[in-house]
């Protein structure tokens, strides 16, 4: 941004404090051990890890806003002896340090408060420290040796955070799941940037970026996808997701979903936008083709649950899945020449990462909510609780309308923004991306319009109705510390959505960055409009919008107010005269997906039912049968873990040999590494 | 280019006026069809009158949200409204708003109508909500690939341009604009709960949808509530109208002769396309709720078709 100076707070400085703040967050950690069990441990540690995330989020600001001369990156004297650890902002890690700990502070904020609810919290607040200088040790990281070893270390904490209940069978599958995945996904990445840093193996990103990478570009390519994919969910490499991010404690869960995938985001970007050098045009093709899938899927699967927490899990799958459309045709705007639609369509994937981290976390921290007031994830066992918990209902309803890409709130801005980018897509000089592109237009339309109807069903089936079980019904609103957390979630959710305009020019620095394109500066947009590309093409006002909105609803109530007849009589529901006095009678979350599961579910998930009714005059029972099939894990998962079982049972045996047979094996070994040695020479 | 802004405001008060009188019309045509005297074309007027003075009955478990969800319908159905050009292009407001937004107000509106289906856990009010929404899931996607198409025409996703281009040269007769009218008016026919897909005069249990989510509605909440219904309408037929047939349309500058033809020419317009859609309601069975999704995912692959073809056959500006 010309005209600002930085005359008093340098670069380095701002790395500086960024270190320090992790240092800060890993010293909680330790801090966390020793006082978990008092009973202030807890909120000491929650409230200053919001402290030092919000000091984080301000120093990340500054640092994107007014960007010094260079990065004189922070080297600490660790590090693999070819070079040393180097931590530092950049405009991206400056984008995503901001995203990332504005939520987790606002989430630590809800901790303070719902950290009073864990029966074990010497098993949660030690590890949750960790996890956040995990994370931001990933983004600050500008050598790959301190990436991973964030990377790790953010891996592990979540891991510990997932088995910090561990009565449960389904938390420990879901323990075991996870730690295979984070595993793979960190050793794609670890040959991602081995390739990456060439034979010489210079592993700061600046050496990556000037040396040619080792191999072919498609290695990379896929290793990132599988990297970065697997910890984001990308479709097929989702499975842990739904299983992982609901085991942990709610806070724990609202930042695994909104805030870790969004470090994976950042990975992918890091390694294929500014690694990889310039892309080929291709590149774009399986990117587009793995996310337009995972945004259908992953809100079909998300309609089919009906635990509250698994859906919301479900559903990060979709909004991934729609930040990657959003890279993917960056990806081949970029190959393109076309810099300004690269622009356009990176910042819209960028925008959607902060949306999501916005009301993803706001949704786990309601559903953390529900559960501590009720004890239950079911949602075929809760309902009505708007009566008992109004606040919480209402923060939630927030969160919904904004998660299903409804004005005036952000989730729409950013969809609005990826559709625009999509209709520039026939400036592509290829052929295949204009054919696949629309066609990707179209999962991207199909799959907003399913979430709104997987919305409607969480928040209907979950506070509307009648409550479908005694704890529903007993439940009480949830503590200051957690109500506040979540409203000003929600408010910030509201403002990304009237004034986005801000939040697109702050990320101009990205887009120079990474694409070498920007967009028109938005400010400079009378009536703090947004049109990206030229306000004849296209403009959004979402503060006019809702300022409409709102104008013509008191109009209206103000009119029928003046007019109307003020009587108002309560009675029993209408409901065509059947007096359905059970709320078993009402939709339930899985009727309410019904039509939809038979419109979509009986292709992917080859849902069948089968209803056995008694014949006429027998006064037995009918009965409905329901088979739902996860397809993706039937079809990839089955048999890998039918052949890893297959193998340890065969090569049981070698545990068993005398010692003249393992010395053979260590000789037949040796004869042949030396044998590959000397036909690769 | 720019009107006043009291055209705006003449346009928003316009809508909500003429929206009732749409609905008697259309409703008096199709009695006139079925050989029948059929109400007054202002019966929808007196039935608004008539409701708000009403006591509102609600239901025992009712939250907030069922009493504040009809004004939130009405108030953003009025303005996606709003910002459709009827008489006139390019309003003051239209630059806030590109037509992928009014599809987005619409969503809204139907989210929340859903919401308020199943606010009182009935069971009627929730196999509307879910059909509506289960509808809702393939319309939408339709919809967004006739803005596509259209906008791709026009280089623009702003109504007014779109109208603009649509009424200068070099626009004749084209495969995908051909796909994407008969999309959207499936869509049209599908998001207003008019016959194949719904029927809006029916109480018979198990076909509602639309009247289903608002069965538990009455009084003055029941009176905005058909209200948004008649105005959502209008918008489709204004829609079609100034995408398809934009003739006559004031453009900024016109005098005073200008908008008397523009609004002389919206009125004809909304007219025909009411009369049309009246004619074929009449001459066809309502479906099966599971067959609509066979219609409406028609309607997606057309859009999908004309979309493609788009993208394949042309380099946009």
């Amino acid at each position: 941004m010309p005209g600002r100076s930085t005359t008093s707070v340098t670069p380095f400085l701002l790395n500086q404090f960024a270190a320090y703040g992790v240092g800060l967050l890993l010293l909680l950690a330790v801090l966390g051990i020793l006082v978990s069990r008092r009973s202030y441990g807890s909120r000491v540690i929650y409230g200053s890890c919001a402290l030092v995330c919000s000091a984080l989020a301000g120093v990340a600001l500054y640092a994107l806003l007014a960007p010094g001369s260079g990065p004189a990156a922070v080297e600490l004297p660790i590090g693999l002896p070819l070079g040393r650890t180097q931590l530092g902002f950049d405009p991206l890690s400056a984008a995503f340090v901001v995203i990332v700990n504005l939520t987790t502070a606002i989430v630590s904020a809800y901790a303070v408060g719902y950290g009073r609810h864990a029966s074990e919290p010497q098993r949660v607040v030690p590890f949750y420290p960790a996890f956040i200088a995990g994370m931001n040790l990933v983004l600050l990281a500008q050598d790959a040796f301190s990436f991973l070893v964030g990377w790790e270390f953010l891996s592990l904490a979540s891991w510990a955070l997932v088995v910090s209940d561990d009565r449960s069978a389904s938390n420990r599958r879901a323990g075991l799941v996870y730690l295979i995945m984070a595993t793979g996904g960190a050793l794609t990445l670890l040959l991602a940037f081995g390739v990456l840093a060439g034979p010489e193996g210079g592993y700061s990103f600046d050496a990556m970026r000037q040396t040619a990478a080792f191999g072919p570009a498609a290695v990379v390519l896929a290793l990132a996808l599988l990297g970065a994919g697997s910890k984001a969910g990308l479709v097929p490499l989702h499975a842990w997701l739904p299983l992982a991010h609901p085991a942990a404690p709610s806070h724990v869960s609202a930042l695994m979903s909104g805030v870790m995938t969004k470090v994976a985001v950042y990975g992918f970007i890091r390694i294929v936008f500014d690694l990889s050098g310039p892309p080929s045009w291709w590149w774009s093709i399986p990117v587009l083709i793995v996310a337009g899938i995972t945004a259908l899927l992953g809100v079909l699967y998300a309609l089919m649950e009906h635990d509250l927490k698994r859906l919301l899990a479900y559903h990060t799958v979709e909004n991934i899945g729609i930040i990657f459309i959003g890279l993917g045709l960056a990806l081949a705007f970029e190959a393109s020449g076309l810099a300004v639609a690269a622009a356009l369509a990176l910042i819209a994937a960028i925008f959607h990462v902060f949306n999501h981290s916005l009301f993803k976390s706001l949704l786990f921290l309601g559903a953390g909510a529900v559960l501590s007031a009720t004890g239950e994830r079911d949602m075929e066992r809760l309902g009505g609780l708007i009566h008992r918990m109004p606040i919480t209902a209402f923060t939630f309803l927030v969160g919904c309308i904004a998660i299903s890409a409804l004005p005036p709130f952000n989730g729409f801005v950013s969809e609005w923004l990826t559709f625009q980018a999509i209709l520039l897509s026939p400036q592509l000089p290829q052929w295949i991306p204009r054919l696949l592109v629309p066609a990707v237009g179209a999962t991207l339309a199909c799959s907003a319009a399913l979430a709104a109807a997987c919305f409607v069903k969480a928040f209907g089936s979950t506070f509307l109705g009648r409550a479908c079980a005694p704890a529903a019904a007993a439940a009480n609103e949830t503590d200051r510390w957690s109500l506040s957390a979540m409203l000003l979630l929600a408010a910030l959710c509201l403002g990304a959505g009237v004034v986005p305009g801000f939040v697109i020019d702050s990320l101009a620095g990205v887009s120079e960055l990474m694409v070498g394109g920007q967009l028109a500066v938005q400010s400079d947009q009378p009536w703090l409009r947004i049109a990206p590309i030229d306000p004849a093409r296209s403009a959004y006002n979402g503060l006019l919008v809702f300022v409409m909105i709102v104008i013509a609803a008191l109009l209206t109530a103000m009119i029928v107010r003046r007019y109307a007849s003020h009587r108002l009589r309560r009675s029993h529901a209408w409901d065509c005269g059947f007096p359905d006095l059970s709320p078993s009678t009402q939709y339930s979350s899985s009727s309410f997906a019904q039509p939809i599961r038979r419109v979509f579910g009986s292709v992917v998930f080859r849902a069948r039912e089968r209803v056995t009714m008694p014949r006429p005059g027998d006064t037995g029972r009918a009965k409905l049968r329901l088979d739902v099939h996860d397809t993706v894990w039937e079809a990839l998962y089955d048999p890998v873990i039918r052949f890893v079982n297959m193998a340890a049972d065969r090569l049981n045996g070698i545990q068993y040999l005398t010692i003249r047979k393992y010395l053979t094996l260590v000789f037949a070994a040796l004869v042949l590494l030396l044998v590959i040695i000397g036909t690769l020479r | 280019m720019m009107h006043g802004w009291q055209s705006q405001l003449a346009q928003l008060v316009l809508v909500l006026i003429l929206a009732p009188l749409l609905s008697g019309v259309t409703r008096k045509i199709r009695s006139r069809l079925l050989r029948r005297r059929g109400p007054s074309v202002f019966q929808p007027y007196r039935d608004l009158l008539k409701l708000i003075r009403k006591e509102a009955v609600v239901a025992d478990n009712a939250s907030w949200l069922f009493r504040i969800a009809p004004y939130v319908i009405f108030a953003t159905t009025w303005v996606a409204a709003a910002l459709v050009p009827t008489f006139a292009a390019g309003l003051t407001f239209s630059a806030a708003a590109d037509v992928i937004v009014i599809v987005a107000l619409l969503g809204t509106a139907r989210f929340f109508l859903a919401l308020a289906g199943l606010d009182v856990g009935t069971s009627f009010g929730g196999i509307g909500s879910s059909r509506e929404m289960m509808f809702a899931s393939l319309a939408e996607p339709a919809m967004l690939l006739v803005v596509f198409t259209v906008s791709l025409f026009a280089g623009s996703t702003q109504l007014s341009s779109i109208s603009a281009y649509m009424l200068g040269p070099g626009v004749g007769l084209n495969i995908s604009l051909a796909l994407a009218l008969v999309a959207l008016v499936i869509v049209a026919l599908a998001e207003n709960a008019r016959i194949p897909v719904d029927n809006p005069a029916t109480h018979l249990e198990l076909t509602m949808v639309h009247e289903a989510m608002i069965l538990e509605y009455s009084g003055r909440h029941l009176a905005v509530i058909e209200a948004a219904a008649s105005l959502k309408l209008l918008l489709y037929l204004s829609l079609i109208a100034c995408i398809f047939t934009p003739w006559g349309t004031t453009l900024a500058g016109g005098g005073a002769v200008a908008y008397a033809v523009g609004l002389g020419a919206y009125v004809v317009k909304l007219a025909a396309f009411g009369f049309g859609l009246v004619v074929f309601e009449t001459a066809i069975a309502k479906m099966r709720v599971f067959r609509v999704p066979e219609f409406l995912g028609m309607a997606l692959m057309l859009g999908l078709l004309g979309a493609i073809l788009l993208f394949v056959s042309r380099v946009s500006q």
